[in-house]
This record gives structure tokens, C-alpha cells and sequence, in this order.
């Protein structure tokens, strides 16, 4: 089973030797810092909505939402309004919930076989709580980066930023300085998160076996993005004056090579590129899928209001004609009400 | 119950949840006795105009497949893809979490890894990346991508025939991935080359043919329901006869055919014959029952979604036809996933019929204005709640109750408080069996979708084990006797599942429930219950 993630690792061990060998080595500046992020942007945007159309081609011709909750049928009798939405408004707080809040994955439990055959179900929220720590982590400091691309930066961005800084760890060394500038909690609760993630993958034996190169792959390759974001904020200090010229002429379509910007910093942007491109041809697509997903996204009220199937076709069936001519006399004999009455021979 | 069958003890000895040294991947299928249904009969194919309809043996090397079984299933691949978002989505975006893993009772029950239900998946993913993601062609094996072969076929056969389709593991995906949806899909997709099996192929042949599934024909589908209203004429002393295709009738009622064939589902059928009467006698209450729509299940549903829409056409005709006000449908659990959310869709609209409305309450049931169509369970409900019935709960008092959620009015409805509140009403010993273990969490009786065979016996004994455990657990605590239900499957499988795990446990519908409690005007002092056991206070002295 070591091969799924050695493999994994390999790969990310490569990505990082070709743009450290690429830019330390032979100076390929414009290819790594210009060349790749263009194209990869481009790949992510093409293929992120070429893949929701896609989804979005096929219809859905039923009205299958796993109901989790009590419906909604009389009226003394109290609906679970969001785990059984029975119209559109309690699908948007359903939906709501399960994207910002994971509230399927909130309902986990681990199976547990005692001894003298006892089951139980047991609390396990480490893998909700793990999820949520990655998910929401990674979505700040996405957000935090905008001030990379946006002049002047809008005030949200650096409410958020102080927000994120706001413990102060302060450790001062000959050799490290850490505290100036401010800690980013979302940095190292993405690290810490995304290690738990990939420890559960390989140390949980079911999680191990189901498991792809595929799905270590991502998480090798953010846990690279974030120790080479740690390693430039923290200890390499990167000229950040330079990094925001370099990024403004990127979204602004002036692109301009810093001078002086380090490797890391080369490096931290091939992997965010790598990360970019492969996205859309892979499980991460599941950012995007959990939005068209039937059984989440309809309301359970199909008995209320007819759902239209596109494609319904007609069936052959045995029609109450064809049934009464089968049995036509036995259904006479046992008194039974028919629409035809026997013909008599000849008749 | 299958005499090579393993005892309980060296059954549950036997469940080991570590996976093997191999990957799933090269540990090729063994199809093994005990744990598959029989292949179909030719006949019942062939009956319904299915493809190659054959004599097989799952056992055997030669399935006698077409020629191009491979290019038949790549292109069924791609038209259910184009045609169901639920399908393409899903193939997609599997993270493989394993938050599902240990949600699914056939896992919990063989520990065998392809029962978790994200393999159970990966088997077709394997296959949908192979042949239409970019990922796939390009890295193979790498992405999860894997050829079709013989092998692989063996393996879609075995485990999409070892799920039944309950939607647990739906309930606890991140995404709401359902593996009942792939599960029918594969199914689908079997169906297009002849690998179906006989429990379910023959059964709607029957259903085709005669209206119900276990082929009853209409004067045999009378005498059967005359023997009940003889029995219950024993019992109470009261004549209960029902009304069959009338025309003009207000309500149609359906309901599966299992209750009118086999104890203890015969129970529940005297239960509704009961009820009618008594709503006959007090409020005019006018309903027929049909010998041509007198299934309510839909072995359909586990074939495709065609044969479900064939054989679920009957319902809206036969009400057409009769011309009812609106239908009432009885205890079952796959029936009800139908209605709730196809049967509008796939036969409606119903505009020939009115909003239910409960002649006796005069209760709208808005919740079923498009497909007109009430479960009995919210009718009874609603009958109690007005005070309508005239219940003596004491007559169950020897019973210690528990309630088990079926899997489909559960997940694919959401009917989990109208049945309980009916059985609180009918009897006076009710308790609840774990949170974890009920209500959307709830087991599968292990026999769903088409696998209530008897060939497959250790796989339903294993299947159903999380559910027996939960019961045995209030057996222990609360000396619980009695499981109710809502669902013909659950009454044809349940006893054979406490038979084997809970012996002291008997399995009741919640109509017989209501059955033995409701006070019939006229009836003489009922000495039994419908099963012709000594009421409380009225066993004979030894």
C-alpha cells in the first residue's frame, strides 16, 4: 500500500527539484514566475467551468434527496425544516450548513465491535473537526493572499489580516524571529490540518485501503505550498515589495520579474500552479460538485409538486384491458366487477 | 433457514473489519454460496422483453454474455451519464473520506472492504475513469483507473447484488453521495447484458402479468383476503368483507402483496380489513381494493428505471379507471421511496384525482396535493389525533414494542414520527432501540432491494446484523418482544433475522398493532389477537 503515497511524494519531490533546478540552476525566471502561473490560472478557470457545464448537461430527472429528519406531512407533527427541506428556502439553509458547517460529516461515527458482540456507535468528530480546521484555514489565507493582488487593499482584507495575526507569538533568536511580523493562525492551523489529514489516510486501515495515489497526492503537494509559504514569511524573509510588484504586474498583465526574490518564492508559486492546473481534472472538483449534488440540493417535495423528468419516454405496459382479457373468466367466477362480459362462442 | 448456514457464534467469530495484505484492486472476486441470489429465470426475461434472456449460473465460467457485453455496458455507461446528473456527479467527486465505511450493515456485518460503500463505488468509478476522464487514460492505474474485464463484471455483480440500496451511507457523506443511486445505475447496467437474479426478475414478471409480485391472480388475490375476513370473523365476530374494483369507490387502496402471502404480513392485511370496517360502519368510509394494481411494491425499482416506471403505471391507472377521489397506500418500504419521489414524475400528473382529503377528519393532505397519494401511517395518525378510533391499547399489553425505521420512508421521506405515534396509540410497552440505530440512522433489515432470497441466507443474516444487535440490545434492557414495522420486506425478513439473532423476538406490523387494538362496533369480546394468541387476562389456566 506504500506505493500510493511514495509515489505521491515522489511526484511532489520532482515538482519541487524541477523548479528549484529550473530557477536556482538555469535561471528560468520568466518560465516559472510568468509562463506557469498564466497557463495554470488558464487551465483552472477553463477547466473548472468546462467541468460544471459538463454536470450541468446532464439533467436531474428525479427528486432524490436523502432525507435526514422528519418530513413535513401534518401539521401537528414537528418537520426537521433543514434536514428534510420541504421547499427552496430550507434547501438554501440545508445547503448552507452542509458547505460552510460539513453537516453530514458532523453526523459521523465510528463503528466499534466489543467484546461479548456488543456494537456501539461511538462520538467521532476528528475528521469533521480536521475537515472544517483544513477547509476553513486554506479558505483565509486565500483570501489573506488577495492583498497580493489588489491596490489598494481593500479593508476587509486587512480586517481579516489582523484578525488572523491576532496572537502575537513572539519568539526572538539569533537564527529566527518569529513574531515579527505577526503569526498567521491560519497558516499553521492549514499545516497542522492538512498532516492530520494525510496521517488519518495512511494510519487508519479502511481510509488506508481505500485510498488512491490520487488522494495523496494534494495533500503532499499543499502541505509543499504551505511549509514554502511558512519558510518565506517566517525565515527567508522575502523582499515583500518586490513579491507585490511581481503580482500586481500578474493580474494587471504587466508582468515584471522581481529582482532579488529568492527561490522558495519560485518554488511556493509552481506548486500553487501545479495545485491550479491539476484541480479540475481531479476529486478536487468536489468544491464545486457539493453545490449540484441531488440529494442535498432538492427539496423533499415531490409529493406536493410534480418534478419534470426531460427525458421521460413512454413504457410499454399491460394495460387493465390487457389484464382483464387474461383472467376475464376466473374474475366472473369469483364475483369480481369486469368491463366486458364474456362473449359466447361465435358471439 | 439454509441448514449449512454457520451458527450465529461462529458467524460473528468469523467478521474481521482489517482489510487484506492485497489491494482491492488485485484481489479478484470469489462469488461464494450463501452470499448471492440465484441468476433469473429465462422465462421472466423473457416475459418482459429484457435483454438475453438465458439460462446462467453466477458459479459457472461461462455467463453466456453477448459477444460485445463490453461496448453494451460502455455505452449504457454513457447514457446514464448523460442522463443523470446524480450518476456523473457522484462518479466524480468521491474523496474517499471514509466517513462511509462503517455506516454501511454489509460491511459492519462480512467486513469485507468491497462493502464499504466508497468501494462499492470505486468498483464503477475504476471503470468511469477509464473510459471517459482524461485523468484516467492518461495515468491509469495512478488515478484509479482500471479496465473492464470478466473479472471486473464478477465484482459488479456480486456487490451491487449485496447492497440494498438503504441510503445510510448517503445520510453521513460529506457530499450526499448516494450508493443506492450507483447501485441502481450498475444494476441498470447489468440488466443490459442479462446479469439479473431471479428474486427479483420473477417477481415482476408476476407483477407484470397479475398485478402483484407474487403473481396471485385476481379470483386467487379474493379467496385469500375471504380467508382473513373469515379469520377475523372468528376472532371478533364481525364480518370485515372488503370492496374490490368498484367503480365509483372514493378511495383506492394499495398495498404489497407480500401481506395477502405470508405470515406475519397476513396480520397487518386483517389489520387494514379491520380498520376499513370500522371506518365503514362508523363514517360511511367507502374504499376498494384492485386486483389489477394489487401490488404496491415495485421489485421495478431494483431492475431500472424503466421497469420501475412499467410495473408503478398500474397505480395511476387503475385509480383512472375506477375513478377514485385519491389512493391510499399501505405499509412498505420501497414502495413509498417510489411514490415520495418517482412515481409524479415517471406517471403522473394525477390531475384526474382530488387533493386527499380525510373523508373522517376532514384533514387536507397537502403534503401529498401533486401525487395524491397518503400513506396509511399519516392517515391513521391523523385518525387518532381527532380522536376518531376507539383504541383498547391493553390488548397488546403482553407486548414489549420497539420500532424499526424502514430504510426507504426513512431516507428517501422522511416518515419516521406518524408511525410511531400510531403505534404509541395502539399499544402501552413502547421503547426506542439507540439513537444511533434509528430513525435516518436506522439499519436495513439486511434483505432489501430484491435480496430477500433464501439461497443468500449468511449474506441477509450478516446484512441484518447491526439491526438485530440494536434489537437484542432492548430485548436485554426492557425485554422487548416485539419489533414493529412499516414495510413488507421488513415483515418477509425480520423473522428470520431474530430467528437467528434475537430468538425471543417477533416481528408486527403497525396495522396489525391497530388491528388488535381497535374496538369494532358489535364485535364480541375478542379472547385472542389476530394471530389466535390468548389475549392478556385471557390465557387459560393451566
Amino acid at each position: 500500500m506504500n506505493s500510493k503515497y511514495m509515489f505521491s511524494l515522489a511526484a511532489v519531490i520532482v515538482l519541487f527539484l524541477l523548479a528549484y533546478i529550473g530557477v536556482a540552476g538555469i535561471g528560468l525566471y520568466g518560465f516559472f514566475g510568468i509562463f506557469i502561473p498564466y497557463a495554470a490560472a488558464f487551465i483552472f478557470a477553463v477547466g473548472v467551468v468546462y467541468r460544471v457545464v459538463d454536470w450541468a448537461q446532464s439533467p436531474v430527472p428525479f427528486r432524490i434527496p436523502s432525507t435526514c429528519g422528519q418530513q413535513k406531512s401534518l401539521p401537528w407533527i414537528k418537520p426537521a425544516s433543514f434536514d428534510n427541506p420541504a421547499c427552496n428556502g430550507t434547501v438554501l439553509i440545508r445547503m448552507i450548513l452542509e458547505i460552510v458547517l460539513f453537516r453530514s460529516l458532523f453526523r459521523n461515527m465510528r463503528f466499534h465491535f466489543n467484546k461479548g458482540n456488543k456494537f456501539s456507535y461511538e462520538w467521532e468528530k476528528w475528521l469533521w473537526l480536521g475537515a472544517l480546521a483544513f477547509h476553513w484555514a486554506f479558505f483565509v489565507v486565500v483570501i489573506r493572499h488577495l492583498r497580493f493582488f489588489t491596490e489598494p487593499v481593500p479593508v476587509c482584507i486587512q480586517w481579516l489580516e489582523s484578525l488572523d495575526s491576532f496572537f502575537r507569538l513572539e519568539f526572538f533568536a539569533d537564527f529566527v524571529q518569529v513574531g515579527l511580523p505577526g503569526v498567521f493562525i491560519s497558516g499553521i492551523v492549514l499545516l497542522a490540518a492538512v498532516i492530520y489529514l494525510l496521517l488519518r489516510r495512511m494510519l487508519i486501515p479502511q481510509v488506508n485501503y481505500v485510498s488512491l495515489a490520487a488522494d495523496y497526492f494534494p495533500l503532499f503537494l499543499i502541505i509543499a505550498i504551505a511549509v514554502s509559504g511558512i519558510m518565506m514569511r517566517y525565515f527567508t524573509k522575502v523582499d515583500i515589495v518586490g513579491i507585490k510588484e511581481f503580482t500586481m504586474g500578474l493580474v494587471t498583465f504587466h508582468p515584471k520579474i522581481p529582482e532579488g526574490v529568492g527561490s522558495v518564492f519560485y518554488i511556493h508559486i509552481f506548486f500553487v500552479s501545479v495545485l491550479l492546473a491539476y484541480f479540475p481534472f481531479s476529486k478536487l472538483m468536489h468544491l464545486a460538485g457539493i453545490f449540484m449534488s441531488p440529494t442535498r440540493n432538492l427539496a423533499n417535495n415531490s409529493r406536493v409538486k410534480r418534478h419534470v423528468n426531460p427525458w421521460n419516454y413512454p413504457v410499454k405496459v399491460h394495460t387493465y384491458e390487457e389484464y382483464e382479457d387474461d383472467f376475464r373468466e376466473k374474475m366472473i367466477e369469483a364475483g369480481l366487477p369486469v368491463e366486458k362480459e364474456l362473449t359466447t362462442n361465435g358471439g | 433457514m439454509a441448514d449449512d448456514l454457520a451458527k450465529p457464534d461462529e458467524l460473528l467469530s468469523g467478521i474481521g473489519h482489517k482489510p487484506p495484505k492485497t489491494g482491492w484492486m488485485d484481489t479478484p472476486v470469489n462469488i461464494r454460496k450463501g452470499m448471492y441470489c440465484y441468476a433469473s429465470n429465462p422465462k421472466s426475461v423473457d416475459y418482459l422483453g429484457l435483454p438475453n434472456a438465458r439460462q446462467w449460473n453466477p458459479m459457472e465460467e461461462d455467463w453466456k454474455l453477448p459477444e460485445n457485453w463490453k461496448q453494451i455496458l460502455h455505452e449504457g455507461f454513457r447514457e446514464r451519464l448523460d442522463r443523470f446528473r446524480s450518476f456523473k456527479v457522484f462518479m466524480d467527486i468521491c474523496v474517499r473520506c471514509g466517513a462511509c465505511a462503517d455506516k454501511c450493515h454489509f460491511f459492519i456485518g462480512t467486513g469485507d472492504p468491497k462493502n464499504m460503500p466508497v468501494l462499492r463505488a470505486e468498483l464503477l468509478r475504476s471503470i468511469y475513469r477509464n473510459d471517459f476522464t482524461l485523468a484516467g487514460k492518461l495515468l491509469g492505474k495512478v488515478a484509479g483507473a482500471r479496465e473492464m474485464t470478466f473479472d471486473v463484471l464478477k465484482e459488479w455483480w456480486y456487490y451491487l447484488f449485496q447492497c440494498t440500496e438503504c441510503r445510510r451511507c448517503s445520510v453521513f457523506c460529506p457530499y450526499g453521495i448516494d450508493t443506492a443511486e450507483i447501485t441502481i445505475m450498475g444494476r441498470e447496467l447489468l440488466n443490459l447484458i442479462g446479469l439479473n437474479i431471479d428474486w427479483i426478475a420473477t417477481p415482476v414478471a408476476n407483477c407484470y402479468r397479475t398485478g402483484n409480485h407474487l403473481g396471485i391472480q385476481p379470483h386467487a388475490f379474493k379467496d385469500m383476503l375471504d380467508f382473513f375476513v373469515e379469520d377475523v370473523e372468528d376472532i371478533t365476530g364481525v364480518n370485515v368483507e372488503p370492496q374490490y374494483n368498484k367503480k365509483g369507490a372514493d378511495i383506492l387502496f394499495i398495498t404489497p402483496s407480500g401481506d395477502v402471502f405470508a405470515d406475519p404480513g397476513t396480520y397487518t392485511c386483517m389489520g387494514y380489513l379491520i380498520l376499513f370496517h370500522y371506518l365503514k360502519e362508523k363514517y360511511g368510509f367507502d374504499i376498494t381494493w384492485s386486483t389489477y394494481a394489487s401490488e404496491g411494491g415495485n421489485f421495478g425499482f431494483f431492475t431500472s428505471h424503466e421497469t420501475m416506471k412499467r410495473l408503478n403505471s398500474k397505480m395511476y391507472a387503475e385509480a383512472k379507471r375506477l375513478g377514485v377521489k385519491w389512493i391510499l397506500g399501505g405499509e412498505c418500504g420501497h414502495m413509498w421511496r417510489v411514490i415520495n419521489q418517482y412515481m409524479d414524475t415517471m406517471n403522473g400528473p394525477a390531475d384526474f384525482m382530488e387533493v386527499p382529503v380525510s373523508p373522517i377528519t376532514g384533514t387536507k393532505f397537502e403534503n401529498a396535493s401533486g401525487t395524491k397519494m397518503v400513506h396509511i401511517a399519516e392517515f391513521t395518525a391523523d385518525l387518532i389525533k381527532h380522536g376518531k378510533l376507539e383504541l383498547d391499547p391493553s390488548r397488546n399489553d403482553n407486548l414489549k414494542v420497539t420500532y424499526h425505521d424502514s430504510c426507504n420512508p426513512s431516507r428517501g421521506m422522511g416518515m419516521l414520527d406518524e408511525p410511531r405515534y400510531v403505534i404509541q396509540n395502539a399499544c402501552n410497552h413502547f421503547y426506542e432501540m439507540p439513537a444511533n440505530t434509528i430513525r435516518e440512522n436506522t439499519f436495513c433489515c439486511g434483505s432489501g432491494a430484491g435480496l430477500n432470497a433464501g439461497e443468500d441466507m449468511e449474506l441477509r443474516m450478516t446484512g441484518g446484523l447491526p439491526r438485530a444487535n440494536a434489537v437484542k440490545y432492548v430485548h436485554e434492557k426492557h425485554g422487548v418482544n416485539m419489533l414493529s414495522c412499516v414495510c413488507a420486506v421488513d415483515r418477509a425478513a425480520l423473522p428470520a433475522l431474530m430467528e437467528y439473532w434475537v430468538p425471543e423476538v417477533d416481528v408486527v406490523g403497525m396495522t396489525e398493532l391497530v388491528g388488535n387494538a381497535l374496538i369494532l362496533p358489535g364485535e364480541k369480546e375478542r379472547e385472542t389477537d389476530l394471530r389466535g394468541e390468548p389475549l392478556p387476562g385471557m390465557e387459560e389456566e393451566e
